[in-house]
């Protein structure tokens, strides 16, 4: 299998860009079904229990191609989210009384109407999450502004650093992005971001450059706090441990470095049935760019849409995907190994 | 059997029980406890373990070690700091030993 270049998956026309084919590798792995995992905990099959996230993928553009990415994005990828599929998504965003929108790409700002969403979004009275990828806000003059923009709307500021040094985050995520987000990173202290008392969040997720599970998420955070704020004067305020998911990328960089099956032995064997209570997919929904609706962003990647009659925006229905079962498949390993793993961090 | 030492094998180091089951519970009712939290972390200990690993080269070991490492969040120049110090500690005890052959020289020399 080919090694991953700067194209994206999809671009590579690479097997493993398609669903079907990522589904089946996950297979053949012969591990026990995650169901049945689920069944031994009591918890199959898996049920929300409540809608209070709504996270939406506004596109899978994106200026960098990092080396796990489970959304295969890149400057090649050109499926980003309209302004009427925006418009679909705070009709639903009422009918759900949720209490959070996450926004998530690719990276989100690089969609036309990125702004004009957020903007509805915080007249609602929503609480915003932005998971910015740093780099974007140097990338260009015309996002130079994103921390006042985050700070006008009070949008909570989520962003991956998988480690404080340049060798490791480099590794993941292409030549020079650690030093442009440390800029970055700086850009959003300036502001007051991540200062104590200002009342703007700025949280880091790590997640492993490799084909290993995360640390000790409060360890960690210890030393992420004490080596940036000693060697770059940035602070912040959580750190997310996450697990790398063996979707996409991450799944083609474990098949190509011949990891792939001791991984997904590592994931089954942590299975913790604590975890497996709390994973996101039970208190959030997922919408696509063209806005269909999924149990979670890695489901969405896999093409695996709600198990419920209506699975685009324009049907959305509240009950019904209350009382929907959440589809589970191989890859949800990857939430429930450890301490658990979602987009806020471990989940236990 | 092609080779003494197999990956795979690693995985199957509880089934030393097998053949001893008392013992083996015992040594793995220790093992447990001796890397849990005490008055050193968990963390601490996989750093001691791994530098330990390198200095009775057992290759099980290393792989178990360097893994549990990069899982408790140390990176590698701290992991091969910790090598150095197992390289150091084996190094000075060969030449420690320096000193026992100078003085049996001493004693045999006029």
């Amino acid at each position: 299998m080919a090694v991953l270049t700067h194209k994206s998956l999809a671009a590579q026309d690479h097997e493993l860009s398609e669903s079907d084919k990522q589904l089946k590798l996950l297979q053949e792995a012969g591990l026990t079904p995650f169901q049945d995992k689920l069944s031994d905990s009591d918890l199959f099959p898996l049920k929300p229990i409540n809608l209070d996230i709504f996270q939406i993928n506004i596109g899978k553009m994106c200026n960098q191609v990092c080396k796990h990415c489970h959304v295969d994005a890149g400057p090649d990828r050109k499926e980003i989210m309209k302004r009427e599929t925006m418009l679909e998504c705070l009709e639903a965003i009422d009918k759900s009384n949720c209490s959070t929108v996450d926004l998530t790409g690719g990276a989100p700002e690089m969609n036309p109407d990125f702004r004009w969403f957020v903007e509805q979004l915080s007249s609602k009275g929503k609480h915003i999450i932005v998971r910015c990828n740093l780099t974007i806000i140097v990338a260009n003059k015309k996002y130079n502004d994103l921390p006042e923009f985050y700070k006008k709307h009070k949008i909570e500021v989520v962003s991956s650093l998988p480690y404080f040094s340049s060798a490791k985050t480099d590794a993941q995520r292409g030549d020079g992005v650690f030093e442009q987000s440390i800029r970055a990173l700086q850009m959003l202290n300036a502001v007051g971001y991540g200062i104590e008392g200002s009342g703007l969040t700025l949280n880091l997720v790590y997640n492993p450059s490799g084909a290993f599970l995360p640390p000790d998420q409060s360890e960690l955070a210890g030393t992420f706090h004490t080596k940036l704020k000693d060697r770059y004067d940035v602070v912040f305020n959580n750190l997310f441990a996450i697990t790398n998911i063996p979707i996409s990328r991450y799944l083609q960089y474990l098949v190509a470095s011949g990891n792939y099956n001791e991984y997904m032995e590592k994931l089954v064997n942590a299975y913790n049935p604590v975890a497996a209570s709390n994973v996101m997919c039970r208190t959030t929904l997922s919408i696509g760019w063209d806005g269909f609706i999924y149990d979670c962003d890695f489901n969405q990647m896999l093409d695996l849409k709600v198990a419920a009659k209506g699975q685009h925006l324009r049907d959305f229905n509240a009950t019904e995907l209350q009382e929907r079962t959440i589809i589970v498949n191989q890859h949800c390993y990857g939430c429930t190994a450890g301490a658990g793993s979602s987009c806020g961090g471990t989940t236990t | 059997m092609k080779t003494y030492y197999d990956p795979d094998d690693l995985k199957k180091f509880g089934n030393i029980s097998e053949f001893q089951p008392e013992l083996g519970k015992k040594f793995f009712d220790y093992y447990g406890s001796v890397f849990a939290d005490g008055a050193l972390t968990k963390r601490e200990k996989s750093l001691i373990a791994l530098a330990v690993s390198h200095a009775l080269q057992c290759p099980y070991c290393i792989d178990a070690y360097t893994q549990d490492a990069m899982e408790r969040g140390y990176d590698e120049e701290q992991m091969m700091e910790a090598v150095h110090v197992a390289g150091a500690i084996r190094g000075g005890a060969t030449m420690v030993h320096g000193v026992q052959m100078m003085n049996k020289y001493k004693e045999l020399s006029m």
